[in-house]
C-alpha cells in the first residue's frame, strides 16, 4: 500500500518559563493509504500534540522541526492559507471532547454543514439537505428535525457521532479522531466501533488516525499499531501480532497492565518531559534494561514489526 | 411512537419559546419592558395625543395644570404636556442611535483586539483603561463644547460626544468574553476544519457573546438618556426651541417657586425612561446570566 502521510525526524516542543517540553522527540511514523493506525501510549505520551501537528493546531509558543509530507508536499512548511485548504478537506480532525467541542448556541445542522460550505463552495440548502442524510446515515434521527437543534439537546454518544459526521462530509482521505471513546461508557463503546466500520465500508480508500489509550479499542478497528512513550514511537506493528506478541517492554508492559491480562501495573511513573533521560526513554521502568541502554536505540527489524529496544539488535 | 413523537416535538417548541417566556416572567422585564413600550407609544403617536410643541401663547404663560393643559404651560405659553411628549422622540431617538453605534464600534473593537491578542491586544487595552479613567460626565462636557466650537451647535455633536466616551464599555466587555472564549474547544475544532479567523470570530465566537452585550445595551440606552438630559440641562446638549427634557428642565428652574411644574414633569419622564431601561436591564441579565446577579457593567 501507498504511503498517504509520511511524518520524519518530528519534534514538537513546547517552550515554556520552566524550560522546554519535549512532547514529540523524534518520531517517525507513515499512514498508508486505506489502513487503520492506532497510536497508542499513556496520557502525557504526546499522542494528541502529534495529531494537532499534522494540522498545524499547535499553540504560538511551540517549535516544531521535522517534516510532515502529505499529498507531497511539507505540511508544516505551507502558509496559512493553503493548510486551511488541507484542514477538514483533506485531512478531518474528530476532537476528543464531544461535550465542548460543539458551540452550544449555534445549531447542529450548521456546524455540521460548516465544511461543505467552507470547501466544497455548497449554498445552504443543498449543504443542509447533505447534513441531513449524513446524520441519518450515523443514526441520528429523525435527521431533519435533530438537524435544527442545539448541542445541549444531544446525548454524549450522539454529540460524537455528529463530530464524526462533521468529519466525513467533505469525503477527507484521512481521518484523525483524538480519543474517540473518552468519556463513553463500556456499553456505548461498541456503537463507536461501529461508527468507524461504517466509515471503513462506506469508503475503502479513507485511512483513519486513531488516537487512544483504549487497547481493546485498537484491537478490533486496527490494521497497525503505533506505540507511543515519553515523545517518542517505540513499536510500529501489524495489530495482529502485536496483540500476540508485543516485542518492546513497554509495550508488553501495557499489555499486561490490560485487565483481561491479570491488571499487573507498570513499576514507577513515566520520567519528566522537560528533562527526559538520555537514551531509551523507558529503561528505569524496564525489567531487561542493561548498559546499552544508555544509548537511544535505533528502529530494528523484527518480522512484520519495526521496534526501537537493543534487545532486538 | 407517535405520541412519543408529538411529545418530542412539543418540547422542542417549549425550548424555542423558554427564553422569551423567562423574560417576560421576570417581573423586572416586565416593568421595564412596559414602561419603555409605553414611553415609546408616546412618542409615536405624539401627533395624535398632543399639540404643536412649538405654539407660543404668551397670554397663557406659567398656567398651572388643568384640563386644557394637563401638565401646565411654560414660560413662552408652550403646552408642557406636548413638549414632554415630543421629548420623548427625541430621547429615545438619539439614545437609542447613540447605543447602536458605540455598541458596533466597541463589540468591533473589543473582539478584534481580545482575538488577535499580542501587541495590538495591549495597546486597545490601555486606551481602554485611559477612556474608563476619565469622568464619562466630565468627558462629555469638555468633548461637546469643542465640537460646538469647532462646528456650531447640533444634536450630532451630542451624538459624537457619547459614542467617544461610550465605546470603551462595550469594547472592554467584548474583548473579556473573547479573551475567554477563544480557549474554548470549539474554536480549535472549528479551526481544525479549516474555517479562517474572520469566520471563527463571526460565526462562533461573537454569537456566544451576544447576552452580555444586550445587557449592556439595554442598561446603556437608561444611561445615555440621562447624559443627554444632563447635557441639556447645562444648555450644551440638543438646543432650544427642539423639545428635549434636560433642556425643558433647565428653562423651568428659573421658575421652580412659581411655577414648579414645568421642571416637575419632564424630570418625572426622564426618571420613569431611566427606571424603565434599567428594570428591563437587570431583568434581562437575570435571565441571561441566571449565576452572576450582581455583576457591575460598565
Amino acid at each position: 500500500m501507498d504511503n498517504l502521510l509520511v511524518i520524519e525526524d518530528l519534534h514538537v516542543h513546547f517552550l515554556l518559563n520552566s524550560g522546554r517540553v519535549r512532547a514529540v522527540d523524534g518520531v517517525n511514523l507513515s499512514v498508508k493509504k486505506g489502513e487503520t493506525l492506532c497510536l497508542i501510549g499513556e496520557s502525557g505520551s504526546g499522542k494528541s500534540v502529534l495529531g494537532l501537528s499534522m494540522l498545524r493546531l499547535l499553540p504560538s509558543n511551540v517549535y516544531i522541526n521535522g517534516r510532515i509530507i502529505f499529498d507531497g508536499k511539507n505540511l508544516l512548511e505551507l502558509g496559512e492559507e493553503e493548510i486551511r485548504k488541507i484542514r477538514g478537506k483533506k485531512i478531518a480532525w474528530v476532537p476528543q471532547n464531544p461535550a465542548t467541542s460543539l458551540n452550544p448556541v449555534l445549531k447542529v445542522g450548521f456546524q455540521v454543514a460548516e465544511p461543505m460550505i467552507l470547501h466544497l463552495g455548497l449554498d445552504k440548502t443543498r449543504a443542509w439537505s447533505k447534513v441531513v442524510k449524513l446524520l441519518d446515515f450515523f443514526g441520528i434521527r429523525p435527521a431533519e428535525k435533530r438537524a435544527s437543534e442545539y448541542p445541549h439537546q444531544f446525548s454524549g454518544g450522539m454529540r460524537q457521532r455528529v463530530l464524526v459526521a462533521m468529519g466525513t462530509s467533505t469525503n477527507p482521505e484521512l481521518i484523525i479522531a483524538d480519543e474517540p471513546t473518552k468519556g463513553i461508557d463500556a456499553s456505548k463503546k461498541v456503537q463507536v466501533v461501529r461508527l468507524f466500520r461504517r466509515i471503513r465500508e462506506e469508503r475503502e480508500d479513507v485511512s483513519l488516525l486513531l488516537i487512544t489509550h483504549d487497547l481493546p479499542l485498537a484491537r478490533v478497528l486496527a490494521d497497525r499499531i503505533a506505540v507511543m512513550y515519553c515523545g517518542h514511537v517505540v513499536e510500529v506493528s501489524e495489530a495482529k501480532t502485536f496483540f500476540e506478541e508485543p516485542l518492546h517492554p513497554y509495550s508488553k508492559a501495557l499489555l499486561d497492565s490490560l485487565p483481561s491480562r491479570g491488571l499487573k501495573p507498570i513499576k514507577g511513573f513515566s520520567p519528566s518531559m522537560v528533562n527526559p533521560p538520555e537514551g531509551c526513554r523507558f529503561r528505569d521502568r524496564c525489567d531487561f534494561c542493561s548498559s546499552r541502554c544508555e544509548e537511544l536505540p535505533p528502529f530494528f527489524d523484527a518480522g512484520q514489526s519495526t521496534v526501537r529496544c537493543w534487545m532486538y539488535a | 411512537m407517535v405520541i412519543e413523537m408529538e411529545f418530542a416535538a412539543r418540547t422542542i417548541r417549549l425550548r424555542a419559546n423558554e427564553k422569551l417566556t423567562a423574560i417576560l416572567g421576570n417581573r423586572m422585564c416586565f416593568a421595564g419592558l412596559t414602561i419603555i413600550t409605553l414611553i415609546a407609544l408616546m412618542g409615536l403617536l405624539a401627533p395624535l395625543i398632543a399639540d404643536d410643541p412649538y405654539k407660543t401663547d404668551l397670554a397663557n404663560r406659567l398656567t398651572p395644570p388643568s384640563p386644557d393643559h394637563p401638565f401646565g404651560t411654560d414660560q413662552l405659553g408652550r403646552d408642557l404636556f406636548s413638549r414632554v411628549v415630543y421629548g420623548a422622540r427625541v430621547s429615545l431617538l438619539v439614545a437609542i442611535t447613540i447605543s447602536l453605534i458605540s455598541m458596533t464600534l466597541g463589540c468591533l473593537i473589543g473582539a478584534v483586539s481580545g482575538y488577535i491578542g499580542g501587541y495590538l491586544d495591549d495597546i486597545i487595552g490601555r486606551i481602554i483603561d485611559v477612556f474608563l479613567s476619565i469622568p464619562e460626565l466630565i468627558f462629555n462636557i469638555a468633548l461637546v463644547g469643542i465640537l460646538c466650537v469647532s462646528f456650531g451647535a447640533s444634536t450630532w455633536n451630542v451624538i459624537l460626544a457619547i459614542v467617544i466616551t461610550n465605546w470603551v464599555s462595550y469594547a472592554r466587555i467584548t474583548r473579556g468574553m473573547v479573551l475567554s472564549l477563544k480557549e474554548r474547544e470549539f474554536v480549535v475544532s472549528t479551526r481544525a476544519m479549516g474555517a479562517s479567523d474572520f469566520w471563527i470570530l463571526f460565526k462562533h465566537i461573537i454569537p456566544n457573546a451576544v447576552g452580555p452585550i444586550i445587557v449592556l445595551a439595554t442598561l446603556n440606552v437608561g444611561n445615555i438618556i440621562m447624559t443627554i438630559a444632563s447635557l441639556g440641562f447645562l444648555g450644551l446638549g440638543i438646543q432650544p426651541p427642539t423639545p428635549e427634557w434636560g433642556q425643558i428642565l433647565n428653562s423651568g428652574k428659573n421658575y421652580i417657586t412659581t411655577a414648579p411644574w414645568i421642571a416637575t414633569f419632564p424630570g418625572l419622564a426622564i426618571m420613569l425612561a431611566v427606571l424603565g431601561f434599567n428594570l428591563l436591564g437587570d431583568g434581562l441579565r437575570d435571565v441571561f446570566e441566571p449565576k452572576s446577579r450582581r455583576m457591575s457593567y460598565g
